[in-house]
């Protein structure tokens, strides 16, 4: 996996492999940090890996791995004197994606959300010491990615489902028959509240949250759908924080696909 | 099989299909029967419908369901896309023999199949005997034991009044051979000639005697190179 984490002071290229962790500059130009993951002496056939990447707190990087541990990584302004700082253990069964709050959380709702292979999803806030302030406990599908805005988690589940849950009570507040396939990707434009999902059954679609602040009602709304001929669409992103561009790329596809 | 595989989670089996995939990634070979099948491009890339069941345990997409704070479902909305999937009859079966439901991991061959060719004037309703055998083709066997006795090396009990063996045919499939029978003009009658193919003893021994003439002189126990040995034999011949 590969994201960018941006701070107020700079912005790191995060990759995450098999082997464990590693931190570059913007440009590629220097790796700044390399966290290799412990491998047990006599793996129990089960693989090892990093997986789930996010910036959150505006000093920290999360990076989940497939114990279920949460690495928490204290980034400095500058240079290369990264720590790890915590580890986050409350989830039994492989991370599979990490999220930091992208708008206005409300009270008490946390800014950093955590899934697995479960669908287990952790809520927590951030700070020298990170608080686990809810769990909301899987229904056995695999939850492969997830986004927080404005205390809305929005969820991707391998049986083709987006399910919006309220950040701070840990209710269901919508549930979307989106897609046919496992859910790849989803991603969040802060600015407007638009949500993009890609899927392995080929659509990419293109949602509205919205929340309303004074009667509380979530809502999600159907807004377009893409198909990719004959591609398992593996990874789908706004190119800018309004959600006007999408790109979209897939399983064996050298292309990427803007929209 | 059972003991490796039943524990694992959707995540885990989807990282055995994502390592499956990485493996793949970027081989265009084609196979030409899944060419035929429609199942691959000429591009070499597999076609993925967008119309069918879903797999058991996911919905067919298009419903939105929003519930408010106390969790009771207040509004039920609809979209639609251009997919066309239904849900599944059943869910397929685990146990060691049952019904699958899929056709995943079942063999592509054992399918009689339709040869794409226009036939100018006869009927297009030759179907092809959709027949799916779980079983090695019985053609098949009939086959192999065919070969054996021509070798001399089987001795097949015929089932008493039973029809079985090899039958040659010259047409894709048995429909056709029976209506080019029945279409064929009655002045190009044809004779039956039989080829006796099976052994009698008699012929048998013939044969033996053939195979001794065809000894093979010892070769000389001096000479070095295999290259040598090899010309030896074939001038012995």
């Amino acid at each position: 996996q590969a994201a960018w984490c941006e701070f107020p002071s700079r912005v790191l290229l995060v990759l995450t492999s098999q082997r464990g962790v590693q931190m570059y500059e913007s440009d590629g130009s220097t790796m700044v940090f390399w966290h290799a993951l412990d491998v047990p002496e006599h793996p129990a056939a089960h693989s090892v890996f990093a997986r789930g990447i996010a910036a959150a707190g505006g000093r920290f990087i999360c990076v989940g791995t497939s114990s279920g541990a949460v690495l928490v990584f204290d980034i400095p302004p500058k240079g290369s004197n990264v720590t790890l700082s915590e580890i986050l253990e409350q989830h039994r069964d492989p991370i599979t994606d990490i999220a930091a709050e992208q708008g206005q959380a409300p009270d008490g709702a946390g800014d950093l959300v955590t899934a697995d292979d479960s669908g287990t999803l952790c809520l927590w806030s951030t700070g020298e010491e990170f608080t686990l302030l809810g769990k909301i406990p899987g229904s056995g599908c695999t939850c492969s990615s997830v986004t927080l805005w404005n205390g809305i988690v929005a969820a991707g589940y391998g049986n083709g489902q987006i399910r919006l849950w309220e950040a701070g009570s840990g209710r269901i507040r919508a549930q979307v028959s989106a897609h046919a396939r496992w859910i790849y990707a989803l991603d969040l434009a802060p600015l407007t509240g638009k949500l993009l999902s890609g899927a392995e059954d080929s659509f990419v679609h293109v949602w509205q949250l919205s929340r309303n602040p004074d009667t509380d009602d979530i809502e999600i709304q159907h807004c377009h759908a893409e198909c990719v001929t004959d591609a398992q669409v593996c990874g789908a992103r706004f190119c800018d924080p309004a959600g006007d561009t999408f790109a979209v790329t897939g399983y064996d596809l050298s292309e990427v696909l803007c929209y | 099989l059972f003991q490796t595989y039943n524990c694992l989670s959707d995540g885990e089996f989807q990282l055995i299909r994502q390592t499956l995939l990485i493996f793949f990634q970027d081989m265009h070979i084609r196979v030409s029967i899944f060419l035929k099948d429609k199942v691959q491009n000429s591009n070499g890339r597999f076609v993925l419908p967008i119309s069918g069941p879903v797999p058991w345990g996911t919905e067919v997409p298009g419903l939105i369901r929003i519930f408010n704070h106390k969790g009771v479902e207040v509004k039920r909305a609809e979209f639609t896309t251009a997919g066309n999937y239904v849900t599944p009859q059943r869910e397929g079966s685990f146990e060691l023999y049952g019904d699958r439901v899929l056709k995943l991991g079942t063999n592509m061959y054992s399918v009689t199949r339709p040869v794409e060719t226009h036939m100018s004037g006869s009927s297009k309703n030759l179907a092809s005997q959709a027949k799916e055998n779980v079983v090695p083709s019985p053609l098949a066997k009939e086959e192999l034991n065919f070969l054996a006795r021509l070798l001399g090396g089987l001795d097949i009990q015929k089932p008493a009044g039973g029809e079985t063996g090899f039958r040659l045919n010259l047409f894709t499939t048995d429909e056709e051979e029976e209506h080019a029978a029945q279409t064929r003009p009655e002045e190009l009658s044809y004779k039956v000639i039989n080829i006796e193919a099976t052994q009698e003893p008699g012929r048998r021994a013939e044969l033996f005697r053939i195979l001794g003439e065809l000894e093979v002189a010892e070769p000389r126990p001096g000479s070095a190179e295999k290259g040598e040995d090899l010309l030896a034999l074939m001038d012995g011949l």
